[in-house]
């Protein structure tokens, strides 16, 4: 366990693509281009994944055990080229620690007065 | 798509064979529904915004990986990386330094403009090919020939400046108009001579070295006036401080007038000649026009001209045979370093692959490709030649300052010798050369040995190639010492051979200095000789003088001074076996200078201009006229008058410890019409002291002073200095070489070491085994020795060959040392097998000791 937060603790913070890509996973798996939707959507159109970031992310995530591809047999529709990808223990656990910190961020801004409405 | 698709193999190439089809859908999905021209170009855009930056980034993150990676195990063997940080370090260390010297002697483009039209021209005879020209003849070439933009003449002329403080002796350019234009440099303030100001009166343009430092630095200096010799010149501009033509030590240019009578005698030869090739002209063109030309003038006037001919040579072709050579055997030196330096790196990553072969075969087997393996190792070689590259530029651009002195003063440089970018980018490429493709090589063979082979065999895979190809790199390693020193051997011997020559004279406790009277001023002889007794009188009187006399020119200081000889009766002949060195001498100069007298009587005070003319002549002299005769009272014809053999001297070495010199004549200072041979008028106080007599300077100068106030003293010089400076330039190089010599018996040594260290490791089960079965110890050793020394043999006949060429090429450097030299390369072999003795002892002993149970077990 202590292993595991010092791993964490080395990743943080995250790149913004790679939280985005956790939450993409989070609630189901995706292939690529989906992942890219799905961040789009979103985030109201505000974060345009390009392919070559987002695989690059995730070349590096599977890399970090963040994320892992998923080899069972897909629908007999899909196309064959799509790959699925699924968060790990590891990367949900990478995913809330990112959540927390940011949180913290906030907690700190909002104690020193900040307010998001008067930019 | 197709355009995507070919952009994706900017990518590292494991990337792209994991997520290139995934890419494409992703893109093909993103930009579907766009179309017609409009649509094309937003695809475009999209794709090449898409794939430059993250294929880069992808790079640049497995690069950092990598890095990482090389950082941690180098770190966990640091004997290896400083091993090869220091390989490194002096092979690019020794070349960037030599190339820096070799890009200044060759390559560097002169300080003038269009430097490679500019030629000089030289008057050449069947003996020597460079002889001065004289005023008729350069008025001729002038005239007949086309080839030309424009041609110019000066000469060399010392002249004292008497102005503000100090009087002081300079060294000045009497340059005919067309001269400095000719060269196309610009002054930095005021302007330069012109036929107009030849006419109206005296002008001087300063360097810029004069300028600060007698002027300092003071714009005002134009329009005021110096006098030179006595004589006032205007001064009306300064040159930049990077022109510096004729050499580095001209200090003003003056313009150069002929007068008619200065065109009669075709054989007064004193000047050079510069000229410009006209566009489209080739210098071979020039040449065939100059031979033509200088035959027609040969025919016009059979006497003076014949056989003169014209000697056309580029400016940098002017730098003489030797000066070329001792940069270029540089050159080859420090490249043999660093073959050497590369051999041993690739033979240090080899090993080190090899030892490391389980540790990438579990990275492979892991999933790691080849080309990422391979990236990493790369990375690791190039880091290392990286620091080491680094840490030998350091060394090279504190190493430049040395050398400088190895740039022949003849070239017209003034800067020196730097590290500027070309020579860093030279430098930079030596590092990638040494890093990657001695990187490569074994990262190569790691990464396509395949996995499970290597995990199957343990560490025991140094397959017949990999131990051929590291043999082959110890002997390019001794072959290359040896070409290194036997080379460099040979030129040590030559130059114990200069060093032992006899140089006719006892430079020890002799003090020189310069007092050089101005013309018209001492003109005549007789107010010259009145200067002469004045000061030498009063010298010989300071306690610890020996002896004192004034004289022509130093031996090696003025190797010129050429006069035609004739016996009575006989026509005169400007040829070889005609000329001799003319020295006008006071009495004792011989005595001053240990010159011994082998018969017959010194010149005298009493030998006046009314007496019966006389000389003393060197023995080689008396030989070539009077071969088993007795020379005493011999007559012969030089420098307008007959003159009788009173003494005969020993020979000196007049042009230097290296070359040949002519016969020597002296003359007595007083029986020369004044005015006249103005050339030779004795300038040189040359004095002889006690051994350990303090500075006698400050008393010679009040004597010069209390004899003339307006006289400046200069080149106060030992005699043995001057003879020192003969070598220098050889006695720089040699360290040099010797150093580079060293460094590269110190790699091959290593590289020895670490080959047969590893091998001895790899084979520690079949010692183990042979041991077993009761092989001694000292079998072992010597098997191990014995494997050693074959290569280093066949290194070692590979490097006589490769060095008996190479001494070949530069037999004109080694001044009749023959190229096979049996005793320099008995050393040669000598020195390098005890190198490799060296290197192969310690593993040999190391396998002695294998304990047959321990190397069983490793199994």
């Amino acid at each position: 366990m202590e292993n595991d937060r010092e791993l964490i603790d080395d990743l943080l913070p995250l790149p913004p693509a790679t939280f985005h890509i956790l939450l993409a996973l989070l609630d189901e798996e995706r292939h690529g281009y989906a992942i890219i939707q799905d961040v789009e959507a979103r985030t109201q159109g505000e974060l345009r994944l390009s392919a070559g970031t987002l695989y690059r992310s995730i070349a590096r995530m599977v890399e970090q055990g963040l994320i892992a591809e998923v080899t069972r047999r897909r629908p007999a529709a899909d196309d064959p080229r799509r790959r699925y990808y699924r968060v790990t223990p590891f990367g949900t656990a990478v995913a809330r620690a990112e959540m927390r910190r940011l949180s913290e961020l906030v907690r700190l801004a909002r104690a020193c007065g900040l307010k998001p409405e008067t930019v | 798509m197709r355009l995507y698709r070919a952009l994706l193999h900017l990518y590292p190439s494991s990337f792209w064979a994991e997520y290139r089809e995934d890419l494409c859908y992703a893109f093909a999905e993103r930009t579907r529904g766009l179309s017609g021209p409009l649509g094309f170009l937003a695809i475009l855009w999209a794709a090449l915004t898409d794939v430059i930056p993250n294929a880069i980034a992808a790079h640049w993150e497995i690069f950092l990986r990598d890095l990482g990676y090389a950082t941690r195990s180098l770190r966990r063997t640091p004997g290896f990386a400083l091993t090869a940080v220091l390989v490194v370090a002096l092979g690019v260390g020794a070349n960037t330094a030599v190339f820096s010297i070799a890009d200044l002697v060759f390559v560097r483009p002169l300080p003038f403009a269009d430097p490679d039209r500019l030629v000089k021209l030289w008057q050449g005879s069947p003996d020597f090919t460079i002889n001065e020209v004289s005023p008729a003849n350069y008025r001729d070439w002038r005239a007949m020939t086309s080839s030309f933009t424009g041609m110019g003449a000066y000469t060399l002329r010392n002249a004292n400046l008497v102005g503000l403080g100090e009087p002081r002796r300079l060294e000045t350019v009497p340059a005919t108009p067309e001269f400095l234009p000719l060269m196309g440099v610009a002054p930095l303030i005021g302007r330069v001579f012109t036929a107009k100001d030849v006419a109206t009166g005296q002008f001087v343009v300063l360097s810029h070295a004069l300028w600060q430092s007698y002027f300092g630095g003071d714009p005002g200096v134009i329009g005021t006036s110096i006098r030179l010799d006595g004589v006032p010149h205007t001064v009306i501009g300064v040159m930049p401080a990077s022109f510096q033509f004729p050499s580095r030590s001209v200090e003003a240019w003056t313009p150069l007038v002929f007068r008619e009578d200065d065109y009669v005698d075709r054989t007064d030869t004193y000047l050079r000649v510069v000229a410009r090739l006209r566009p489209g002209v080739s210098a071979e063109r020039a040449r065939q026009e100059l031979a033509i030309v200088s035959q027609r003038l040969e025919r016009q006037y059979p006497d003076e001209n014949k056989d003169i001919r014209v000697t056309l040579l580029r400016l940098r072709e002017e730098l003489s045979e030797r000066a070329r050579l001792l940069v270029l055997a540089l050159c080859g030196a420090s490249l043999c370093i660093l073959l050497l330096a590369c051999a041993n790196l690739a033979s240090l990553f080899l090993a080190r692959g090899a030892h490391r072969a389980r540790e990438l075969a579990v990275r492979a087997a892991l999933g790691a490709g080849p080309e990422r393996l391979v990236r990493q190792l790369v990375t690791e070689s190039v880091g290392v030649a990286f620091v080491g590259g680094v840490v030998g530029v350091a060394v090279a651009a504190a190493a430049v300052p040395l050398l400088a002195r190895l740039v022949p003063s003849s070239l017209p440089i003034g800067e020196h010798a730097s590290l500027d970018l070309r020579v860093l980018a030279l430098a930079a490429v030596f590092v990638l050369l040494t890093g990657f493709a001695f990187g490569l090589a074994p990262a190569v063979r790691a990464g396509r040995s395949s996995a499970l082979d290597a995990l199957r065999s343990g560490a025991r895979t140094a397959g017949g190639r990999t131990q051929r190809l590291r043999a082959a790199l110890v002997i390019v390693e001794i072959a290359a010492s040896v070409v290194l020193l036997v080379t460099s051997g040979l030129l040590i011997r030559a130059v114990w051979r200069i060093q032992s020559t006899d140089p006719g004279f006892v430079a020890d406790n002799v003090l020189t200095l310069q007092t050089a009277l101005p013309l018209p001023k001492y003109e005549a002889t007789a107010r010259r000789a009145q200067f002469y007794e004045r000061v030498l009188e009063d010298v010989r009187a300071i306690p610890g003088v020996r002896s004192a006399a004034y004289v022509t020119g130093l031996p090696m200081a003025m190797t010129g001074g050429i006069w035609p000889v004739s016996l009575p009766g006989e026509e005169v002949v400007r040829d070889s076996a005609h000329n001799v060195s003319l020295r006008y001498v006071t009495p004792q100069f011989f005595a001053t200078l240990g010159i011994p007298l082998r018969r017959g009587r010194d010149i005298a005070a009493t030998d006046t201009g009314g007496q019966p003319f006389v000389a003393v002549v060197s023995e080689s002299f008396a030989k070539r006229h009077w071969p088993n005769e007795d020379p005493i009272g011999k007559r012969f014809n030089l420098a307008m008058s007959e003159r009788t053999v009173v003494g005969v001297v020993g020979d000196v070495r007049v042009r230097g410890l290296e070359r040949p010199s002519e016969p020597q004549a002296y003359l007595p200072y007083q029986q020369v019409d004044d005015g006249s041979i103005i050339g030779y008028i004795p300038k040189i106080l040359v004095v002889r002291t006690a051994a350990g007599a303090g500075t006698l300077l400050p008393r010679i100068r009040e004597i010069v002073k209390s004899a003339d106030p307006e006289q400046p003293i200069s080149d106060v010089r030992a005699m043995s200095d001057i003879v020192t400076e003969e070598t220098a330039s050889r006695v720089t190089q040699l360290r040099l070489l010797g150093a580079l010599t060293l460094i590269a018996l110190l790699i091959a040594g290593l590289g020895i070491h670490g080959l047969l260290t590893f091998t001895v490791s790899k084979r520690s089960q079949e010692l183990g085994v042979r041991r077993a079965l009761g092989a001694q110890g000292s079998a072992i050793v010597s098997l191990v020795l014995r494997e050693g020394l074959a290569l280093a043999l066949i290194g070692i006949v590979i490097g006589i060959a490769v060095a008996y060429a190479a001494a070949r090429g530069m037999s004109a450097l080694l001044l009749g040392v023959r190229p096979e030299d049996p005793l320099t390369i008995a050393v040669a072999v000598a020195l390098c097998l005890a190198t490799a003795v060296v290197g192969c002892l310690r593993p040999a002993l190391r396998a002695a000791r294998v304990d047959p149970l321990t190397a069983l077990r490793a199994e």
